[in-house]
């Protein structure tokens, strides 16, 4: 059964992982708009230059 | 706009030394709107970040510079076709948010625990029936130990608190028997673990925990964004007041940035934003969302003017007083905190059946570990098979019962557009059996109407509607809205105090007073004087014409009332109105039980007898004058118009014009009560069945662990009914009441 020297702390090490990203990521705001989130997804402005607004000044 | 505005109210420090401040917005429905918003506002000059929280419908600019203007980011939203209104969080939402973080860090504890605990005690089960060295299953069993009592310790508090808060004040609640159950069932497999034994029931106390915080999770989430919707509405609805400062400059303010002593000053048509004495100035008041009065109340200087009443003729100043020295409003502050007293010990539908409930389970155990005593089993034996009748018979469906169909019935309502204040406001409200309606504002709609148009030729109505458009005058307000015109007459004149005049066609157009309309004994006067109601005369060259104006029956009010009275309910109205315009409602209605001319505190007595018949009160009103009758009543409800002070103390607020959502909240409420009695019904037999074979000593921990899933699956997925049926409307279109006040 050496194996399970091994094997247990590696699957708690594991778990543990992921339980501290989950805490890290709930300190740092990201639950609080699932919703918007989700929508984030499909927008793909970042990929070019936004288009110039007519309504808004813009900075040099 | 010309006057400066002022938010310091609403902004807040950064860390990095700037400035913030959130801004509740009307009218986001799709993704695309996050991005307009957030580029738009994010250009404005001066502006550091702007991050749209969907969620919530809330958007959160941040700037450096000290110059920056807040007030331009809400005009640009305003250019964009978005209502918007900065937002300060109230202390209770910010409790909410910090305690939903809590639970969801014990949850994600409790998960990681369960599985891990799960994938150990799997193995040792089936281990058993193989060939697992006691050595192995000793060192399983310590590893559980080491995840169980740590998490369990840091994941039960929410548990392990309430049962500690509600055993300090020799109460008992659902957490009592939950908590017992969890520190039994882990000393317990302490104690097994250190004497070697087979069996060890971690797995059953941390998923124990772990559903239950499942539940509380979902209910806790539920509410949060209730109230977040809520409360940006109640934002949106904020007004905002000329303030005079001693230089004589006009600063436009919060209503809630007012202070005691400032000066403020009210134009016709305006809705007054705090209570105060009036300096100079003289006017007539509209007063019914304070005492439900409907016609005209005159005010001079030295007289008292009451947050909420619309400002009808001239311009006051006044001085502001706030809820310091007026009557009305300590009587009904008074009034509030006792009823608020009488309500608080009502005792949920959960916290009553773990009343029955825990002492049954507790003596069923104490009795058990008695019997195999005396049947000579010896205490270890004994002890073991108590405990496990202990861990079987563990509230989880009973706790997940409840709460499971409230949270489901709530996000119904909540997609009808009806907001639930109170979490056990459900029970409440199936329990109700007779319903008791104030008048001005609940059974007729909040702004007046004209009523007599369909006497009227209607080409005169269409004239007087685009003239009326050049008027901020209320009554001249309630004539544009009647018909749809939208283009006001150029040059129309404004003569404040009297009307507006203008000349069309070389004719002269005129709309006002009768005076200034030249007008005399028309028949429309006596109508309106009979019906108490307001008259705007109209004249046209030779032609003329008289519009009442007056409240009106909410659409559909006459249908609503008797689809109510059809499910037996007793119909009630208490108004604070004038007992003849009372009765016309009561009449158009077919109430027969009605009273006018009451006083807060007559209300609230006429509650109190009702209640001393045997009779459990739903309450639905409006008005400052309603709210403590709200919170005297069993169970109340008000609509999104009313006065913040009445929809604070309502359980559920609802959107809309129309009374419908009063029938389908009691028929939600009435379906949701009855899954409740069946998930309980069901943890009953549940527990008819597995107590015998806890007894009976047949119970292992992987029979524990399904017992306890499956009734909790079962209880979960009946709460789920409580989605079907009624209709769902969007909560976005009946909203246009709500903008219009501010």
């Amino acid at each position: 059964m050496s194996v399970l020297v091994w094997l247990v702390p590696i699957a708690l090490g594991l778990g543990l992982t992921g339980l501290f990203a989950f805490l890290w990521s709930l300190r740092n705001n990201q639950y609080d708009d699932l919703e918007g989130a989700a929508l984030r997804v499909l927008d793909d402005d970042d990929l070019v230059t936004p288009p110039a607004r007519p309504s808004t000044e813009r900075e040099a | 706009m010309a006057e400066t505005r002022d938010f310091s109210l609403f902004t807040r420090p950064r860390p990095d030394g700037g400035s913030q401040m959130e801004i509740a917005i009307e009218g986001i429905n799709c993704g695309g709107c996050i991005n307009r918003i957030e580029n738009t506002v994010k250009h404005l000059p001066g502006v550091a970040d702007a991050r749209l929280n969907f969620t919530n419908r809330r958007l959160t600019i941040a700037w450096q510079d000290p110059r920056f203007e807040p007030g331009s980011a809400i005009d640009a939203l305003g250019r964009m076709g978005y209502r918007a209104y900065p937002f300060a969080a109230r202390n209770a939402e910010e409790e909410d948010a910090k305690q939903a973080k809590f639970l969801l860090r014990c949850l994600a504890v409790a998960g990681f625990a369960a599985m891990n605990i799960m994938l150990l005690s799997v193995s040792v089960w089936s281990g058993n029936v193989t060939d697992i060295t006691p050595e192995t299953r000793d060192l399983f069993h310590w590893l559980s130990a080491l995840i169980a009592l740590p998490a369990a310790a840091y994941a039960g508090r929410p548990f392990f608190m309430s049962a500690y808060r509600a055993l300090a004040g020799r109460r008992t609640n659902m957490d009592v028997p939950i908590s017992i159950g969890i520190i039994l069932a882990l000393g317990l497999s302490l104690a097994e673990t250190i004497t070697h034994a087979e069996h060890a029931y971690f797995d059953s106390a941390v998923m124990l925990i772990f559903f239950l915080l499942c539940g509380r999770y979902l209910d806790h989430a539920m509410r949060q964004k209730t109230r977040a919707v809520a409360g940006n509405l109640a934002a949106l609805k904020a007004e905002t007041a000329y303030r005079m400062l001693d230089s004589g400059e006009l600063v436009q303010v919060p209503a809630a940035a007012l202070e005691m002593g400032q000066c403020i000053l009210v134009r016709a048509g305006e809705r007054v934003a705090a209570d105060g004495i009036v300096v100079s100035g003289r006017s007539s008041l509209d007063q019914s969302l304070i005492t439900g009065e409907t016609l005209p109340h005159k005010v001079g200087s030295g007289d008292t003017v009451y947050a909420g009443s619309i400002n009808l003729e001239g311009t006051l100043t006044l001085r502001v007083t706030g809820a310091a020295e007026n009557s009305l409003i300590d009587e009904i502050d008074r009034l509030l905190d006792k009823a608020v007293k009488a309500r608080s010990r009502y005792v949920r539908l959960a916290d009553r059946a773990a009343g029955y409930y825990a002492p049954v389970v507790h003596s069923a155990a104490a009795l058990t570990f008695a019997g195999w005593m005396l049947a000579g089993a010896g205490f270890h034996t004994s002890i073991l098979i108590a405990i496990s009748v202990l861990i079987i018979t563990c509230p989880c469906a009973l706790a997940l019962a409840i709460p499971a169909v409230q949270v489901v019935a709530a996000g119904k309502l909540f997609r009808s557009g009806i907001f639930l204040n109170a979490g056990d406001a459900i029970e409440r409200l199936a329990e109700a059996d007779t319903i008791v309606f104030d008048k001005t504002g609940t059974l007729t709609l909040p702004e007046p109407r004209v009523i007599n148009a369909h006497i009227i030729d209607p080409d005169m109505t269409v004239a007087a509607a685009r003239l009326a458009l050049a008027s901020r005058h209320p009554l001249a307000a309630a004539l544009a809205r009647h018909t749809d015109v939208t283009a006001p007459f150029d040059k129309a004149v404004e003569e404040p105090g009297r009307g507006v005049g203008a000349t069309v066609d070389d004719r002269t157009m005129r709309l006002g007073s009768a005076e200034f309309c030249d007008i005399i004994g028309d028949p429309a006067f006596a109508e309106a004087e009979r019906l108490g109601a307001s008259t705007i005369c109209f004249r046209w060259g030779e032609r003329q014409a008289v519009f009442i104006v007056h409240q009106s029956l909410r659409p559909g009010a006459a249908d609503a009332i008797a689809a109510l009275a059809a499910r037996g309910f007793d119909i009630h109205i208490l108004s604070g109105d004038r007992p003849a315009a009372v009765a016309q409602i009561a009449t158009a209605l077919s109430v027969r039980n009605w009273q006018g001319g009451m006083t807060p505190a007559e209300k609230v007595a006429a509650l109190e007898g009702m209640k001393a018949q045997g009779r459990r009160v739903l309450m639905v009103g409006d008005g400052i004058n309603d709210a403590p009758s709200l919170a005297a009543a069993y169970v109340s409800m008000s609509p999104i118009t009313a006065a913040d002070l009445s929809q604070a103390q309502a359980d559920a607020v609802f959107l809309g014009e129309r009374l419908d959502p009063v029938i389908e909240t009691v028929t939600a409420a009435r379906k949701a009560r009855r899954l409740m009695h069946q998930n309980l019904a069901l943890a009953v037999i549940y527990n008819a069945i597995a107590v015998p074979l806890a007894v009976a000593g047949l119970v292992t921990p992987l029979i524990a662990a399904l017992a306890m899933s499956g009734s909790s699956l079962l209880v979960t997925l009946n709460a789920l009914r409580a989605r079907s049926g009624g209709k769902a409307v969007t909560a976005i279109q009946p909203l246009e009441s709500v903008a219009r006040t501010a």
